[in-house]
């Protein structure tokens, strides 16, 4: 019989005992549904964390230092590759030829000097000591500043501060909200390098120099305190409400990356550098944070960057041992919700048994008219299909609204606790199909038994029943 | 030229039964419901199985439908040994080689006349534009042209087994095997369907067909077939030419 012909006659029989039938299909359905329940919440965690995981750079970002940075003596000092790999290669200085190497290298998208600083910020009357970091024009579009209120920096050296929501808190007054910040100014106040002048030359202050170049080295430089006024043209969520930072890149005030270079604030390294005596070429850097095109990529950057003699760090290890968890958490969320289409299952077999029982007359009439043993079994395998694929649809559409009712109370509940809820749940399409096709996979599991039992009916006992 | 010689002059039997036995088990006992019996029946022939209950005749029919299998012996059907057929060929051969009539009709409540009439076209895959003319053509030829949308709950006995008959009839088998086709109706309709039965076997015009038919009414035998034979205790006890 074609497959057509199967179908109707599968889709006709289901009709005709349609009570019996849709209970059963509402079994599978309810199996389904708290599958998929389930399963939209596990992968809703996941994909919460995901996200503030990637927000943070932790999944994609490799930070470089030179293994020349830590000295002998101090902890972790000899330059120990974090990895344990490439110690046979010598340390080299990071600077613009390293950064250019780097840059060069497949799967990387983009190399960024890290600039971080202790500084003071103050609107009077109030002042915090708060750390400050350049921050990429990239990142704007990366999800870093996922519920920013205000905008992002206007240009690349515009004279803006992004501010962390919990710096923001602080430096308002009392009452006010964070976001009141909004369009004020704010002062900075950092320890400046400045260039020793050379006998013909004063240094200028201004002076958009990078780092710490060669000259200077030779030279040497003096520490002032320097200020300077920044528009506050963003606020970031505060870290109670599901926001803040927690990447590499973590700072209570951000400021355009280019103007932060500028500003030649003293960093970590410099006073190191000033007492090594061989220089690298052009600029040297702290540390470089590299964005790769994808965290896959992140594990052989970082190896090809230990291999050139840096330090390279990622928390990809820590991203694969969250993947594991969730991926056993998911596991153990998929048996659970199996446990009730298993149940289902049981509900398919008994229908078609009890079918086999009241339409013995029938099979035994189409074995009569020529229906082949397999014919009846494909019958019966239809039915079970036909019933799995209607209760795997409907029941998508039920674990979606149970999903949905369990994510606006989570809501509602957070809420009143004074949280802003995240969205834990999500229903991506390869769970709706794979549910579906798991639905009909089971029924036809379950469709073996009774389908083989009425394909073996001897037609001269089934016609002789009444 | 009588049906015996035409059957001659194909030079052929429909169905040719060697020594076929049929035993069931009943715990310890063996009952031989059929009991090496041998039967030829010539083709375009008209024959009836005549016979007192558990005499073997519905058995024996069985066999040649191709719904049981012998204990032993052999049976050709079109000249092909049903015994040695895989249980696949055998369904193909109620399909396609036999049409078979039931006393009790056998038609599935559920579907409408013409639903089950088309029943053993979607079997044999017969492709759906075929369909509507060959089952409408076929009803029409037993008097159901008007009844073709009701269902058999609707439908008198008399037409429930014309209805039968056209999906017995609808893949043009060579072979018509009835099973008591009047034991449920009264003699009026009886009668009516045993002279379709003969028009089948003669038509007015065209090829005719092979019938087997089992009945306990000798009257309605000896009124329509060629050959009555009688069975009792599973063997032959009687054989009678009558055309």
């Amino acid at each position: 019989m074609k497959l057509g012909d199967l179908t109707e006659l599968a889709a006709r029989n289901l009709r005709e005992s349609v009570l019996r039938n849709s209970l059963t299909t509402l079994g599978i359905s309810v199996g389904v549904a708290s599958l998929v329940a389930l399963l939209s919440l596990g992968v809703g965690l996941q994909q919460l964390v995901d996200r503030s995981v990637a927000r943070a750079g932790l999944f994609d970002t490799i930070s470089v230092r030179s293994r020349q940075s830590t000295p002998f003596g101090q902890p972790g000092g000899g330059g120990r590759n974090p990895r344990g790999t490439a110690d046979s290669v010598p340390p080299r200085p990071l600077d613009d030829a390293a950064r250019k190497e780097i840059v060069a290298l497949p799967n990387v998208l983009e190399v960024n000097p890290e600039v971080r600083f202790t500084a003071e910020a103050r609107r009077e009357p109030i002042s915090q000591l708060v750390m400050v970091a350049g921050m990429a024009q990239s990142s704007q579009s990366s999800g870093t500043l996922d519920g920013l209120s205000g905008h992002f920096f206007s240009g690349a050296d515009a004279q803006e501060a992004i501010l962390q929501g919990d710096v923001a808190k602080r430096l308002v007054d009392v009452g006010q909200a964070p976001g009141s910040l909004l369009g004020q100014q704010i002062t900075l106040r950092f320890a400046q390098r400045q260039m020793l002048p050379p006998p013909s030359q004063q240094a200028s202050t201004d002076a958009p120099n990078q780092a710490v170049g060669p000259d200077e080295e030779a030279m040497g430089f003096s520490i002032v305190p320097s200020e300077r006024k920044f528009l506050v043209v963003g606020v970031t969520p505060t870290s109670d409400s599901g926001g803040g930072q927690v990447g590499f890149n973590n700072a209570g005030i951000y400021l355009p990356l280019t103007v932060a270079e500028n500003l030649q604030v003293v960093q970590q390294g410099d006073l190191r550098d000033v007492a090594r005596a061989a220089p690298g070429q052009g600029t040297r850097y702290a540390a470089l944070n590299i964005r790769a095109t994808s965290p896959t990529a992140v594990a052989g950057i970082e190896a090809s960057v230990a291999h050139m003699g840096f330090a390279a760090f990622s928390l990809i290890d820590v991203a694969r041992n969250l993947r594991t968890f969730f991926a056993i958490f998911d596991m153990f969320l998929g048996i659970f919700g199996s446990l009730a289409l298993a149940v289902a299952s049981l509900g398919i077999i008994n229908t078609l048994v009890m079918a086999i029982l009241e339409r013995r007359r029938e099979i035994g009439v189409l074995k009569a008219l020529g229906a082949a043993d397999r014919d009846v079994r494909r019958l019966f395998f239809a039915e079970a299909g036909v019933m799995g694929l209607a209760g795997g649809l409907f029941g998508v559409l039920l674990g979606w609204v149970i999903g949905r009712a369990i994510q606006l109370a989570s809501m509602i509940y957070l809420k009143r606790q004074g949280v802003t809820p995240p969205n834990i749940w999500s229903v991506p399409w390869w769970l709706v199909l794979g549910a579906i096709v798991f639905a009909v996979v089971v029924s036809l599991v379950s469709g073996i038994y009774p389908a083989s039992r009425a394909a073996r009916l001897d037609p001269v006992e089934a016609l002789r029943y009444e | 030229m009588n049906v015996t010689e035409t059957a001659a002059t194909l030079n052929g039997f429909a169905v040719r039964a060697q020594r076929v036995s049929r035993s069931y088990k009943m715990g310890e006992a063996v009952i031989r419901a059929v009991d090496e019996i041998s039967l030829d029946v010539g083709t375009g022939e008209f024959l009836a199985l005549l016979g007192a209950s558990g005499s073997g005749k519905s058995t024996l029919l069985n066999l040649m439908a191709g719904l049981d299998r012998p204990s032993s012996g052999s049976i050709l059907a079109m000249g092909r040994d049903l015994a040695a057929m895989s249980s696949e060929d055998l369904a193909t051969h109620r399909n396609r080689t036999i049409g078979i009539v039931f006393q009790s009709f056998q038609l599935l409540p559920r579907m409408t006349l013409e639903e089950n009439v088309e029943l053993p076209l979607r079997l044999a895959e017969v492709p759906r534009s075929e369909r509507p003319a060959r089952v409408q053509e076929v009803i029409e030829r037993v008097g159901l042209g008007a009844r073709s949308r009701h269902r058999p709950t609707e439908l008198s006995g008399g037409e429930q087994q014309r209805g039968a008959i056209a999906r017995a009839l609808v893949n043009q088998p060579k072979i018509l095997l009835a099973d008591e086709p009047t034991g449920n109706l009264d003699s009026k309709t009886g009668e009516e369907i045993m002279s379709l039965i003969a028009q089948i076997n003669r038509p007015a015009s065209g090829p005719g067909r092979t019938i087997v038919m089992v009945t306990h009414e000798r009257a309605l035998a000896e009124r329509y077939a060629d050959r009555i034979v009688t069975l009792s205790d599973g063997a032959i006890s009687r054989e009678e030419r009558l055309r």
